[in-house]
């Protein structure tokens, strides 16, 4: 589940179709931008930056005393490379997965290359933008913005997978479980991504600033600029981000009965018709949860399904932007 | 530029300058001129500007100040393709010149953008895969080759678009002392012009018997090898050195390999 | 043995599948893993077509079950999820060893790991009498764009080179004592991720450079001429036409 090389039937047939679409949509798109937008030069490059991102996933890091874990390296990639080439990029590596090592199903590459490629590299994307709007014009700032950008990239990610899971859920486990494990799960697998990558591309800006596209916006001094004022910004914003998730998953996710279940409940307490129409004990108790999952679950949903839309979309319009400035360039 | 076909210089380099977007001067008016099947060693320390001046000679770094001549064909952006057949480019890492699957495929890359047949292309691969002695390594894969069987088929996949000059950039590197005397002993058979940049100074006695000394972007000598290295003071001011106890002086020039006479073509 | 053979899953052989064109194994592969996606999970009996088919070709193809179910264990963490479910779903409940669980559940269950299992097969099959420079020529002769291809393509060529590098640098930290075990400690190792990048997008513009001067101008020629025949179609096309056909039996008796 954490490498979320999803196999065969793990989603009914039509969110994989319609996921596949999608995915080819938006890859083929970026084909053309990402061809029209560079020179040739970008095959080798791109085939090149995949085998390191390939060798990346491969490699594993200590987490917690003897524990591992391993990049995925999607929004990394699209600091790295812009979200076009990165998405392509990290498409191409879960396409060869499958095709080729048998790691994840042909009939999942949709929605695998939606999770592991697109949702995280322009999701991710577009939260490095916003948090580099908050954080000092300088290779520190930068450092930070990645480093929280793809610890949440790999949230949205298990986030984008609930919300399929929504629609197409092969078995009746209903979505506020799945989500608030996989977005529970991720949280803390994200902290080790966002570790390593914020610390990665902080190493190419001391040797090679030049090749960090998120980047190419600083002028030589602010780049050397490594001032560690920004670690008490990163700091504040990194505890601000965790307790908003925190807040919101705690609220939404879990059956336990506290946060907006608990209210509910409470309320229902307060109806005392409705409270009598089901009797006490187990089976109320049940059904109430079961009401206020349900709605809970649809507002859970719409407000995911919203949030992922947006910064994705952002992070195309922004993809989009930097690519025609860039062509203008040229 | 009415000379006779049969004397046109390979390679005319004139004035040739070069400096980074921050001002930064690699080449300062470079001037060489090589001859048909001749063989010229560049050398040089770490930082003089020696692969940036070979990459100029097929127009991967555009040419800032001067101008160059291929075969009597002056280098622009307009006939890349001909001057890019004309200068076989082999380069110091044999991995990022053999990119492909194969080294068939690779060996044909060339000649397939030249626009040619298939025909005509496998003709071309076999002939240059069994110049340089590959054949039985046409199907195999780059990852699991040798040193020397890399170093083999990368020049392969130049020989196989027909240059008129193989430039080598430190094509001994990584080398073990048998695989240095082996490609000492393929490119004494390659009738070609060569031009080859290396640190490894008694390699360039062996195999080139003119020298060019480059350092901070000027040439600082051009002659004959075996006095170039015979001349102490110079090699020092251009942190150049001889491999302990080896005395140029006394390897008679008779026994520097000379090259074979060009196969009658 | 740092060659690289890790991740490479290709079995040298000269079966009827080992040599059947790689246009017409990719086509049957995807046929045949959609036709066992959308059967519906109460279909036993077309999966067990389906399994046999699998059987059959992993027989053909000379793999033997040790290799093969090494090679399923991809699927495991999925599966440990399905197992779960049961426990964790909804609905009406049945009495299994003396556990109560979710028959949906169960059900659900079921589906994820026929479908996982029968779809790892056949990308098995695939990858196992398929050596990856076939699938690449196989998926240009279908066709598919060019530049994934390509980028396919560099990507093997290059990632054993990049895989040895890091194992030599994570050798290289070893050896002065760098033993981290927690996530704090880990700075060198993304830092040696960041200089493994530089080091491949630079090795990315030198092959670029020795791609130019061999004439390359942005698009890949085409190397290849020899295509499927019609032969060969047919025989591949049997493990797909099987499973469509239990597929559509199986609607039929349900």
């Amino acid at each position: 589940m954490l490498a979320m090389h999803a196999p065969d039937g793990f989603l009914e047939a039509p969110v994989a179709i319609v996921c596949a679409v999608i995915a080819v949509a938006i890859i083929g798109y970026g084909l053309r931008m990402a061809s029209s937008q560079l020179d040739d030069n970008r095959i080798p490059l791109a085939g090149i930056t995949a085998a390191f991102i390939f060798a990346a996933q491969m490699f594993n890091f200590p987490v917690a005393s003897g524990t591992t874990g391993h990049l995925l390296g999607g929004c990394l990639a699209a600091i790295l490379l812009g979200p076009w080439v990165g998405s392509i990029v990290v498409a191409v590596v879960v396409l060869v997965q499958a095709l080729v090592f048998a790691d994840g199903g042909l009939s999942a590459l949709g929605y695998n290359v939606i999770n592991m490629a697109i949702v995280p590299a322009f999701g991710g994307f577009a939260l490095f933008l916003l948090f580099r709007k908050f954080f000092p014009r300088s290779a520190s700032g930068v450092i930070g913005a990645t480093a929280l950008a793809s610890a949440l990239s790999v949230v949205l990610a298990a986030a984008a997978f609930s919300l399929q899971w929504l629609f197409g859920a092969s078995a009746p486990v209903p979505f506020d479980t799945v989500f608030g494990a996989m977005v529970g799960v991720h949280l803390l697998i994200g902290i080790g991504e966002g570790f390593i990558s914020g610390l990665a591309v902080g190493a190419v800006l001391a040797s090679r600033p030049d090749l960090v596209f998120g980047a190419a916006d600083l002028d030589r001094k602010e780049l050397a600029d490594r001032t560690p004022v920004s670690a008490r910004t990163f700091v504040i914003g990194g505890a601000l981000t965790a307790v908003f998730f925190a807040v919101v998953v705690s609220q939404f996710a879990f059956d336990d009965p506290d946060g907006l279940e608990r209210v509910a409940e409470d309320q229902g307490f307060i109806d005392s018709a409705r409270d009598h129409a089901f009797g006490s004990g187990v089976f109320a108790d049940y059904a109430t949860s079961g009401i206020g999952n349900e709605t809970i679950s649809l507002a859970v949903a719409g407000l995911t399904g919203v949030a992922l839309c947006a910064l994705v979309g952002y992070g195309l319009f922004r993809g989009l932007r930097e690519a025609r400035s860039r062509t203008a360039q040229v | 530029m009415t000379t006779e076909p049969t004397s046109t210089p390979i390679v005319v380099v004139r004035h040739l300058g070069f400096a980074y977007p921050d001002g930064h001067e690699v080449l300062h008016d470079v001037s060489v001129t090589i001859e048909p099947g001749e063989r010229v060693a560049i050398l040089g320390p770490n930082g003089a500007g020696k692969t940036t001046l070979v990459l100029h000679l097929n127009g991967i770094n555009a040419i800032q100040q001067g101008t160059i001549e291929v075969g009597g064909l002056k280098v622009d952006a307009s006939n890349l393709r001909e001057i890019r057949r004309r200068v076989g480019m082999v380069f110091q890492n044999a991995d990022d010149q053999l990119f492909m699957p194969t080294v068939r495929e690779d060996v044909a890359f060339g000649p397939a953008n030249l626009g040619m047949s298939a025909d005509e292309r496998n003709r071309r691969v076999d002939d240059a895969l069994a110049a340089v002695g590959a054949t039985h390594l046409a199907d195999r894969s780059p990852h699991h080759l040798s040193e020397g069987e890399k170093r083999r088929a990368a020049i392969a996949t130049v020989l196989s678009m027909d240059p008129q000059i193989l430039v080598l950039d430190e094509p001994t590197s990584g080398f073990d002392p048998a695989g240095r005397r082996e490609l000492t002993e393929l490119l004494a058979t390659i009738g070609l012009a060569q031009l080859i940049i290396t640190h490894d100074l008694p390699f360039a006695l062996q195999v080139c018997p003119r020298s060019i000394i480059l350092s901070d972007g000027r040439i600082v000598a051009d002659g004959p090898t075996h006095e170039l290295l015979a001349d102490t003071t110079l090699l020092e001011q251009h942190r150049l050195e001889l491999p302990f106890g080896f005395d140029p002086t006394r390897i008679p020039v008779g026994n520097v390999a000379h090259s074979d006479p060009p196969p009658s073509t | 043995m740092s060659s690289g053979h890790h991740h490479n899953l290709f079995i040298p052989g000269s079966t009827v599948v080992h040599r059947l064109a790689p246009e017409v194994k990719l086509v049957a592969v995807f046929a045949f893993v959609i036709a066992v996606a959308v059967t519906p999970r109460r279909s036993i009996g077309s999966f067990a077509v389906d399994a046999a088919v699998v059987v059959v070709l992993f027989a053909l193809a000379r793999l033997g079950p040790r290799t093969v179910l090494s090679r399923l264990a991809v699927v495991v963490p999925f599966v440990s999820f399905a197992v779960l479910i049961p426990f964790i779903a909804g609905g009406p409940e049945t009495e299994v060893l003396g556990v109560s669980v979710s028959t949906e559940g169960l059900w659900g269950t079921w589906n994820i790991l026929a479908k996982a299992v029968l779809g790892t097969s056949a990308s098995i099959i695939l990858t196992s009498t398929t050596p990856v420079a076939e699938i690449l020529k196989g998926l240009s002769r279908l066709r598919a764009p060019a530049i994934i291809v390509a980028i396919m393509s560099f990507m093997f060529r290059y990632l054993d080179l990049i895989v040895d590098e890091m194992r030599r640098m994570r050798i290289a930290m070893t050896a002065r004592a760098h033993d981290p075990r927690w996530l704090w400690q880990a700075k060198p190792i993304a830092t040696g991720a960041g200089a493994m990048f530089v080091r491949s997008y630079e090795r990315g513009e030198r092959v670029h450079q020795a791609m130019q001067s061999r004439g390359f101008t942005g698009t890949m020629p085409r190397l290849d001429t020899r295509s499927a025949s019609m032969r060969e179609w047919c025989a591949a096309a049997i493990a797909p036409i099987v499973a469509i056909i239990s597929l559509i039996a199986g609607f039929a008796l349900t």
